[in-house]
C-alpha cells in the first residue's frame, strides 16, 4: 500500500508537470543556472541590482524594445528597486511624452510618474523596419515569456524544490550566448549567431559590451554583470509583486500547516469513541 | 435530503419559519444527521474538496470579471493590469488559475476513488452519471477560461480545439465559422468565450446539487463496497464527516497555497504570457495539463474524424462504466485481478497524459496508439471478462465487521 501511493504521488506529480516539459528550444543548450536573490520560498529583489539593470534597459536596450506595461510610478512602490517618489518623478520627467494640449495640437511634454515607458518606435511595423525586419518585442512580461525543457526527472524535483528560473536563465544565457557561427554555419545577413537561441540566428545585434554602461555602486562593468542586471530587472518588471506573494505566501503556509494540525488532532478526538 | 432528522428550530421565528419553508430540516438532515458509513477513508474528503474549489473559482471568477476586459485589444491588458494595479489582483488571478488546475487534481482523484471502490455500481448509476456530466463541463469551462487572458496559448488552443468540428463530414467549416462568429478565431469569439464561461461554473453548481441529492438518495459506497445494514455501520455526518472532511480540506490547500505563493506559472505556460499573434504559430500548442491524455488519444488515430470521435469517446466511455463493469462486487479490495487491472489502467492514463506533452513523431505515435487501445480495451473488453472470470475474495457480512473484526 505504501508503495503504491508513493507510485501515485510521483505519477500525480509528473503528469502535472507534464506540461512544463511542453516547450523546448530545439538543438540549444541547457542555459546554465545562476543564482538570482528572488529565487525560493524567501526570494527577495535586490535594489542595487534593479536599479542597475534599469541603468541598463534604460541606455542600452529601451532604443529597441518598448516596456509599456510597467510605469514610471512603479519604481517607487515597495518591493522593487526602491526609487523614492520624487526620484520616480526625475526619471519621469528625462522623457518626452506626446499628448494633446487644450486646443486638441499634438504636444511633446515632460513625463509623469504616472505615464507608462515610451515605446521608442511609433509601431511595430516601424520597429521592424529599424531592426532588420524584425519587430524586438516587448520586455514587460519577457522573463516569464520564455522557458526551455526541463524534461524528467527534473520538472519533478523542481516543484520540491521550487525552481522556477527558466526565464531569467535563458534571457542571462542569451545575452551572454553570442558566437562566432561553426564553419559549416550559413549566417543569414542582418542575422547574428547566438548558442542559446532557438535555431541560433537571432535579429537582435550583440546588445552589451565590457565597460558600456558606468555603474556608480562599484559592482563589474562586465557583460557578465550586465546581463545578470538587466535580466533581474526585467524579471522585477514581469513579476512586480514577487516579494509580497512570497511574503504573504509564508504566512499563509504557516497558518494553514498549524490549523491543518489543530484539525488533525480534533478529529482524532472525535473519531477515537467509534475506532 | 431524507428523513434523518428530528429537526426541531428552537426559536420561536425558527420554528414559525421551519413550518412555512422547512430549509433548516433540509440542512441538518444533508449535512448533520445524514448517516455516512464509518469506515470511509480519506479518498471520501474529496466531494467536499471539490464542492469548496467550485466556491473559490466561482468567487474569484466574479472578481476578476469585475477587473476583465473581454477584447482582443485589451484582453492580455487588462489581465496584466490585474497582475500589477488592482490591489492583491494577482492573488485572485494566481488563486484562479492555480484553483483550476487544482480543482482537476481533486476529481481525478475523485474519480478514481470511485473507479477503485466501484462507487458506479448498483444503486449509483445516476449519481455517477452526473459526476460524468460535471467534468465534461469542467473541461468546457477551464478551456474557455484559458481563452480569456488571450495570450499566444490562448489564442492557439481556441484554435486548435474549435478546429475539432471541422472534421465533422459536409457541415464541419460551417460549423466551425459559427461557433468562431467569424472566418478565424476572433473578437466574437473571445466574447461568447467569456460570456459561457462565466455561465458554466453557475450550470455545474445546479448539477452538483443534483449529484448530491443523487447521493443523499442512495447513500455513500464505503471501502467494502457494502451497504450499510443498521445503525452501527454508520456515524452521523456531523461531526464526524465535518471534521475529517475540513482536516483535508485545509491540507489541501497547503498543497494549492504552494502553487499559488510559490510556484504560481509552473502549472501555465510561458508562451501565455506573450500577446495572442494570429500571424506566429508557437513551435508547441499543447494544452493545459489535465486535458493531455485525451490530447495524446486524439492525436494517435490517424483519421482527424475518428480522432476528435475516438477523443470525446474517451470520456463518454465512462458514463457506461456501471453497465461495462460485470462484476457484482463493488471494491476492489475484494477483487484481486481488478485491482491489478485498475493500476495498470492508471498508469496507461498517466502514460496518455506524458505522450500528450511531447511531439507528435516517432516513437510518441506508437506508443500513443498502443496506449489508446489499451484505454478502450480495458472498458470493452477487460471489464466485461473479468466480472464473469475473476473469483472474488469474501465480503464481510457488515461494515461493522470489516472495521471492528468479527466480534463486533
Ligand atoms: C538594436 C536594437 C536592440 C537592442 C539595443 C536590444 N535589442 Fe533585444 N532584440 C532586438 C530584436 C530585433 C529582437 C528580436 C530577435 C529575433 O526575434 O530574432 C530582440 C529580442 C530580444 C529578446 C527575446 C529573445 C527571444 O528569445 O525571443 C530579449 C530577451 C532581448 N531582446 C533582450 C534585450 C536586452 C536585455 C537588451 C538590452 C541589454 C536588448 N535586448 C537590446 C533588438 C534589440
Ligand atoms: C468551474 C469553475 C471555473 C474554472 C475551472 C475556471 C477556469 C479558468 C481558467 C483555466 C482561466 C485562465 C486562467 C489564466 O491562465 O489566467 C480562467 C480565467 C478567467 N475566469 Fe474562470 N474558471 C471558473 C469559474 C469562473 C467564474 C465563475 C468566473 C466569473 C464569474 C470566472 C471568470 C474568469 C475571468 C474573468 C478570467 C480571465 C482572467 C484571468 O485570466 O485570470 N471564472 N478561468
Amino acid at each position: 500500500m505504501t508503495t503504491q501511493r508513493i507510485l501515485i504521488a510521483l505519477t500525480l506529480a509528473a503528469s502535472l508537470s507534464a506540461s512544463g516539459a511542453a516547450h523546448a528550444a530545439e538543438g540549444a543548450p541547457v542555459p546554465p543556472a545562476q543564482k538570482w536573490s528572488f529565487a525560493g520560498p524567501f526570494g527577495k529583489y535586490d535594489q542595487g541590482q534593479l536599479q542597475r539593470g534599469f541603468k541598463i534597459y534604460k541606455e542600452v536596450c529601451a532604443s529597441c524594445h518598448a516596456m509599456s506595461l510597467v510605469s514610471f510610478r512603479n519604481l517607487a512602490e515597495p518591493g522593487g528597486p526602491g526609487f523614492s517618489a520624487a526620484q520616480a518623478a526625475a526619471v519621469a520627467s528625462e522623457y518626452k511624452i506626446k499628448d494633446l494640449d487644450d486646443k486638441g495640437e499634438v504636444i511633446e511634454r515632460p513625463g509623469r510618474p504616472a505615464d507608462a515607458f515610451p515605446a521608442p518606435f511609433a509601431n511595430d511595423r516601424a520597429a521592424a523596419a529599424a531592426n532588420g525586419g524584425v519587430t524586438p518585442p516587448d520586455l514587460s512580461t519577457m522573463a516569464k515569456a520564455r522557458t526551455y525543457e526541463r524534461g524528467f526527472p527534473w520538472f519533478v524535483i523542481d516543484i520540491f524544490t521550487q525552481y522556477q528560473e527558466q526565464g531569467p536563465d535563458y534571457i542571462t544565457a542569451l545575452l551572454l550566448g553570442y558566437k562566432n557561427p561553426p564553419k559549416d554555419f550559413v549566417l543569414p545577413p542582418g542575422g547574428n549567431y547566438n548558442e542559446y537561441f532557438p535555431g541560433h540566428v537571432i535579429a537582435m545585434p550583440p546588445p552589451l559590451s565590457d565597460g558600456q554602461v558606468t555603474y556608480d555602486d562599484g559592482a563589474p562593468e562586465t557583460v557578465a554583470q550586465y546581463a545578470k542586471d538587466v535580466t533581474a530587472f526585467m524579471m522585477w518588471a514581469a513579476e512586480p509583486h514577487l516579494v509580497q506573494r512570497k511574503r504573504i505566501g509564508f504566512q499563509v503556509m504557516i497558518f494553514l500547516i498549524v490549523l491543518s494540525g489543530l484539525l488533525y488532532f480534533t478529529k482524532k478526538k472525535v473519531w477515537s469513541a467509534v475506532h | 435530503m431524507h428523513g434523518n432528522s428530528t429537526y426541531q428550530p428552537q426559536s420561536k421565528i425558527g420554528q414559525w419559519f421551519e413550518k412555512r419553508l422547512p430549509i433548516g430540516g433540509l440542512i441538518h438532515s444533508s449535512f448533520v444527521a445524514y448517516p455516512t458509513p464509518r469506515n470511509l477513508n480519506y479518498w471520501w474528503t474529496f466531494g467536499g474538496i471539490l464542492s469548496f474549489m467550485l466556491g473559490v473559482q466561482i468567487i474569484t471568477g466574479i472578481v476578476l470579471a469585475m477587473h476583465y476586459t473581454p477584447h482582443v485589444d485589451l484582453a492580455f491588458k487588462s489581465v496584466e493590469s490585474i497582475m500589477r494595479d488592482v490591489n492583491y489582483g494577482w492573488l485572485l488571478r494566481y488563486l484562479h488559475s492555480n484553483g483550476a488546475s487544482m480543482f482537476f487534481i481533486a476529481v481525478y482523484i475523485h474519480i478514481y476513488r470511485g473507479m477503485y471502490y466501484g462507487s458506479y455500481k448498483e444503486p449509483r448509476e445516476v449519481l455517477w452519471i452526473l459526476g460524468v456530466i460535471i467534468y465534461l463541463l469542467m473541461m468546457a469551462t477551464g478551456f474557455l477560461g484559458y481563452t480569456l487572458p488571450w495570450g499566444q496559448m490562448s489564442f492557439w488552443g481556441a484554435t486548435v480545439i474549435t478546429n475539432f468540428f471541422s472534421a465533422i463530414p459536409g457541415v464541419g467549416e460551417t460549423v466551425v465559422t459559427w461557433l468562431w462568429g467569424g472566418y478565424a478565431v476572433g473578437n466574437p469569439t473571445l466574447n461568447r468565450f467569456y460570456s459561457l464561461h462565466y455561465l458554466l461554473p453557475f450550470v455545474i453548481a445546479g448539477v452538483v446539487v443534483l449529484h448530491v441529492w443523487a447521493l443523499h438518495v442512495s447513500g455513500q459506497n464505503n471501502p467494502a463496497g457494502i451497504e450499510p445494514k443498521s445503525e452501527r455501520d454508520t456515524v452521523p455526518f456531523t461531526p464526524y464527516a465535518t471534521v475529517k472532511d475540513s482536516f483535508m480540506m485545509v491540507a489541501f490547500c497547503i498543497l494549492f497555497a504552494w502553487f499559488v505563493f510559490y510556484m504560481p506559472n509552473y502549472l501555465g505556460h510561458a508562451d501565455n504570457y506573450i500577446v495572442a499573434n494570429p500571424a506566429v504559430t508557437p513551435a508547441h500548442i499543447v494544452p493545459e495539463w489535465y486535458y493531455l491524455p485525451f490530447y495524446a488519444i486524439l492525436r494517435a488515430v490517424p483519421d482527424k474524424l475518428l480522432g476528435v470521435l475516438a477523443m470525446f469517446g474517451s470520456i463518454a466511455i465512462l458514463a457506461f462504466l456501471p453497465w461495462l463493469d460485470t462484476s457484482k462486487v463493488k471494491s476492489a479490495r475484494y477483487r484481486p485481478l481488478y485491482k491489478q487491472f485498475f493500476w495498470l489502467f492508471f498508469a496507461v492514463c498517466i502514460g496518455l497524459g506524458w505522450l500528450g506533452a511531447k511531439p507528435a513523431e516517432g516513437i510518441y505515435v506508437v506508443l500513443s496508439r498502443i496506449l489508446t487501445i489499451y484505454y478502450f480495451a480495458h472498458f470493452i473488453v477487460v471489464l466485461p471478462l473479468l466480472g464473469i472470470f475473476e473469483k472474488t475474495k469474501p465480503l464481510p457480512n457488515s461494515i461493522s465487521e470489516s472495521v471492528l473484526g468479527s466480534k463486533a
